[in-house]
């Protein structure tokens, strides 16, 4: 029995670590699968109505990009639809049925992504300019389209509905109301805006290299201006709905709040915890705001908020990542939030860019500064809901494969994974600085 | 409401096989074209055919996993759990053979190009390998229902997995070699038509030897699955033997258009032949398709979804095919 335990545990953290990595690494790809249709058709579409060429060349060069990445995206996304059975089947098994309907509106979603992406890389030279930007409309249509369904799904991990167990049977399925659970509307908001953002800033970031090195041609300067005015517009809502989202978790999943916050013991009229690392059960190094959260949950000082000592041990998650990645989120986007007033400020005086080479340089770090803001977000919210895989209703350690060998799969994926980003990036590279010369 | 959803899901099978797999068939002749230069016009006329359409055929895999899950899922998570090997290794494949097309594509230099070119073709013959195993696992009804009590090895190390993939594997590459002959002769390329001809012939009269053992493996190895395809889904066992026999007819007479239509009907005939072949019951030798089934109020929405979703979709794809199918003469790129 301890023999068998032991290896179902040592299958616990290897299917986790195989779930994060390549969810982790999915999701970038899939962010720009979002969000790149935009920006190149946001470039097409100017070209088509200035009647310029370099618009639309700047849309062809970028649609070579979008190919490798979807490319890849789709084939990472495979590989999670086979994890979902191969890591969860307790989870799938029990579930499946319960949830499984965004996944099967994402199929068709993906089905109308691909088939209009195909038309659209490959269609060039053979649509007529219109009837070419026309075909990329489905693709955006499809793509955040898809990212609202598996967010569906993710949501109703995170708070489930649609559904009771009575003596241990899943009886009563409703999937739309599983679909339509609680968390859906403030976690798919907040992730289409991230997609838009993340494309946004890393997209520009590439253009800001080139800027920096000297290269300011008016192409250059639309290559940045494009992904980074769109990344920057949406940047306030998403604080907004963010926002919402901690209000949300408060109110329906309070223990992931009080990680998120570091709120080890319940409090009335709590402080905001910013920053700070939970050494033996006291909150060190943190810099603490008088009442904040409290605030920021209800708008009043004195709130009653539960702490971490509101369940036992048994039902907490890890706190420190936690909190840590729940602040570096906000960090960043708030420090995104400055970024793009700083344009816009420079732009109402003399519609141009800052002047100063420090914000291009903040622009190339603005870009992976929003994927660790994403992957960040995601941390917080997977990690916060442990020990459940279903909110409270499924442990994360009851719904894992017990066949054995978990573990090699995992090392073959973090050797597949090492190589597919190599691979991935210099690919990328060798298709050469986009709209470079000009 | 089961065998609808049953239906859907089995077409959806069908067109991963008839499109998808034809696509890792055109992989396999990739592998085989020979060197960097003597196989260059063939591996570009491998690459402009399937360029276009291998993401959207590739779905059709995603759309049964969901269907499974959804509709099926104590099913779904028993193959899963068991076959977590040859499952894991067909991911990999995929993972490999999607990302190393497209940077072959987007790359210029030749060694690049080469070391690409071997992962895209080498994972084409494996992912099919390994997808196939599966099938002979569940036919052979080597898949318990119970999660952690499948053999995860034995499982798919059997005769019939084997020979699953071995057919897989065959049946794959038979499809791409003919559905590329008409492409080739569209494209003005007539002789690379008639090298995919003649491996059409050949991998048709392989993949017919193999299933004609195959049967023999069967009756030793899966005695239910032998007694029904000898018993109820026989007539469609003919009919894909006769459907066979007249596409090789029509290759020797280079009916190249008319060749595609039979090779797929005969695919489709033994696919829905091992559907009957297992009805009435899912995982091969257990576990009836009325037991395994969601509940009622899971499928009625699934069946909507289903049945919305094909209207969306079957025009968009018409439109795709109809688009890349019409001249091929013209340099499709990126
Ligand atoms: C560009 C990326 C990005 C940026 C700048 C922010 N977030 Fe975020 N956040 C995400 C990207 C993200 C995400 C897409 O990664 C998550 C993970 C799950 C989800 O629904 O969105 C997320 C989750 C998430 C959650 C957990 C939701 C849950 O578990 O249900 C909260 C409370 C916040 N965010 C709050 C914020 C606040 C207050 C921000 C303001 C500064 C903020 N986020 C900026
Ligand atoms: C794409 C962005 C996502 C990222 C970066 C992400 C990240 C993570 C991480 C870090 C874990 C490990 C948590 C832990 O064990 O401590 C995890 C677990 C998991 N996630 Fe996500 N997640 C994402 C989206 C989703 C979505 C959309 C779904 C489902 C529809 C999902 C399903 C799961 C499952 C099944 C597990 C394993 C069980 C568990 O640990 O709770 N994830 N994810
Ligand atoms: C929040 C998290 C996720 C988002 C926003 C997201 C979004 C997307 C998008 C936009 C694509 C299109 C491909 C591309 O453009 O690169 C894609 C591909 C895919 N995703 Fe995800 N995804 C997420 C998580 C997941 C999870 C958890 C699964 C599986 C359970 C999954 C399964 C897939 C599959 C199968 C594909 C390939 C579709 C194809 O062949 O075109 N995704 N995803």
């Amino acid at each position: 029995m301890s023999t068998l335990l032991a290896a179902g545990g040592s299958n616990l953290t290897a299917a986790r670590y195989q779930m994060a990595l390549s969810l982790g690494w999915h999701i970038v790809v899939a962010c720009l699968g979002v969000g790149f249709p935009i920006v190149i058709l946001v470039a097409e579409g100017l070209g088509l109505r200035r009647g310029d060429r370099v618009h639309r060349a700047l849309a062809r060069r970028w649609s070579k990009a979008a190919a490798v990445l979807f490319a890849v995206g789709a084939v990472s996304g495979t590989i999670l639809s086979f994890e979902m059975g191969i890591l969860w089947p307790g989870l799938m098994g029990r579930y499946g049925s319960v949830f499984g309907l965004p996944f099967a509106l994402e199929g068709f979603a993906f089905f109308i992504e691909a088939i209009f992406m195909g038309i659209y890389l490959y269609g060039w030279d053979r649509l007529t300019p219109f009837r070419h930007l026309l075909t990329g409309v489905p693709v955006i249509v499809a793509g955040v389209s898809s990212a609202f369904f598996v967010v569906c799904a993710n949501a109703w991990m995170n708070d489930p509905a649609g559904f009771r167990v009575v003596d241990g049977n899943v009886v009563d399925p409703d999937p739309i109301a599983a679909m339509f659970n609680p968390a859906t509307p403030v976690q798919a908001g907040h992730m289409i805006l991230a997609a838009i953002m993340v494309t946004g800033y890393l997209v520009a970031a590439v253009h800001a290299v080139g800027m920096l090195r000297g290269n300011r041609g008016p192409v250059q300067r639309s290559a940045f201006l494009i992904p980074f005015a769109l990344a920057a517009i949406f940047t306030p809502a998403q604080i907004v709905v963010g926002d919402a989202a901690a209000r949300y978790v408060a109110e329906r999943q309070p223990v992931k709040l009080a990680a998120m916050e570091a709120q080890l013991h319940t409090e009335v009229g709590p402080g905001e915890h910013v920053g700070g690392v939970v050494v033996d059960g006291q909150l060190r190094g943190a810099v603490v705001i008088p009442h904040g959260l409290s605030l920021l949950i209800s708008g009043r000082p004195d709130t009653r908020v539960d702490g971490l000592d509101s369940v036992p041990a048994d039902r907490r998650p890890p706190v420190n990542v936690v909190h840590l990645a729940f602040d570096l989120m906000v960090g960043i986007g708030t420090a995104l939030l400055v970024l793009g007033a700083w344009l816009g400020l420079s732009w109402g005086r003399r519609r141009d860019l800052p002047r100063s080479r420090w914000f291009l340089r903040a622009a190339v770090l603005a870009g992976p500064a929003a994927v660790a803001a994403l992957e960040a977000g995601w941390v917080t919210t997977e990690v916060g809901r442990q020990p459940w895989i279903v909110y409270e209703v499924l442990r994360t350690a009851d719904a894992v494969n017990t066949a054995p060998g978990l573990a090699v799969g995992l090392v073959v994926l973090i050797v597949v994974y090492a190589v597919l980003t190599f691979a991935t990036v210099s690919v990328l590279r060798r298709l050469g600085p986009i709209a470079g010369g000009t | 409401m089961a065998q609808v959803v049953l239906v859907f899901l089995w077409s959806g099978l069908t067109a991963y096989v008839l499109f998808g797999g034809a696509d890792f068939g055109a992989g396999f002749w990739d592998l085989l074209a020979g060197g960097a230069r003597t196989g260059a016009r063939q591996r570009a006329r491998i690459e402009h055919s399937i360029g276009p359409v291998w993401e959207a055929n590739h779905v059709w895999l995603i759309f049964a996993l969901v269907v499974m899950w959804t509709a099926f899922p104590t099913a779904f998570a028993a193959v899963m759990a068991t076959l977590a090997i040859p499952l894991t290794a067909a991911a990999f494949g995929i993972i490999l053979r999607g990302s190393a097309f497209v940077f072959r594509k987007s790359v210029s230099e030749i060694s690049l190009q080469q070391i690409f070119g071997a992962a895209f073709a080498l994972s084409s013959v494996l992912t099919p390998f390994f997808l196939g195993t599966v099938v002979g696992a569940v036919a052979s009804g080597r898949v318990p229902e119970r999660l952690g009590a499948g053999d995860v090895l034995h499982s798919w190390v059997n005769p019939s997995s084997l020979l699953g993939g071995v057919l897989a594997v065959g049946v794959c590459s038979y499809l791409a070699a003919v559905y590329l002959c008409a492409d080739s002769r569209r494209a003005g390329e007539d002789d690379l038509a008639e090298g995919f001809r003649r491996r059409a012939l050949l991998m048709g009269v392989l993949v017919g030897l193999v299933a004609l053992g195959g049967i023999a493996v069967l009756h030793g190895d899966a005695p239910r699955l032998f007694g029904r395809l000898t018993g109820p889904a026989l007539p469609l066992i003919f009919a894909s033997g006769a459907l066979g026999l007249a596409s090789l007819a029509l290759l020797a007479v280079r009916r190249y258009v008319a060749v595609r239509v039979t090779a797929a009907l005969a695919v489709v005939a033994v696919l829905w032949g091992w559907a009957v072949g297992q009805y009435p019951l899912l995982l091969g030798t257990h576990l009836s398709i009325d037991a395994a089934a969601a509940p009622e109020p899971v499928l009625r929405p699934l069946v909507a979804v289903l049945a919305g979703g094909t209207v969306l979709l079957l025009p968009s794809l018409a439109l795709l095919y109809g688009i890349f199918q019409s001249d091929s003469t013209e340099d499709a790129r990126v």
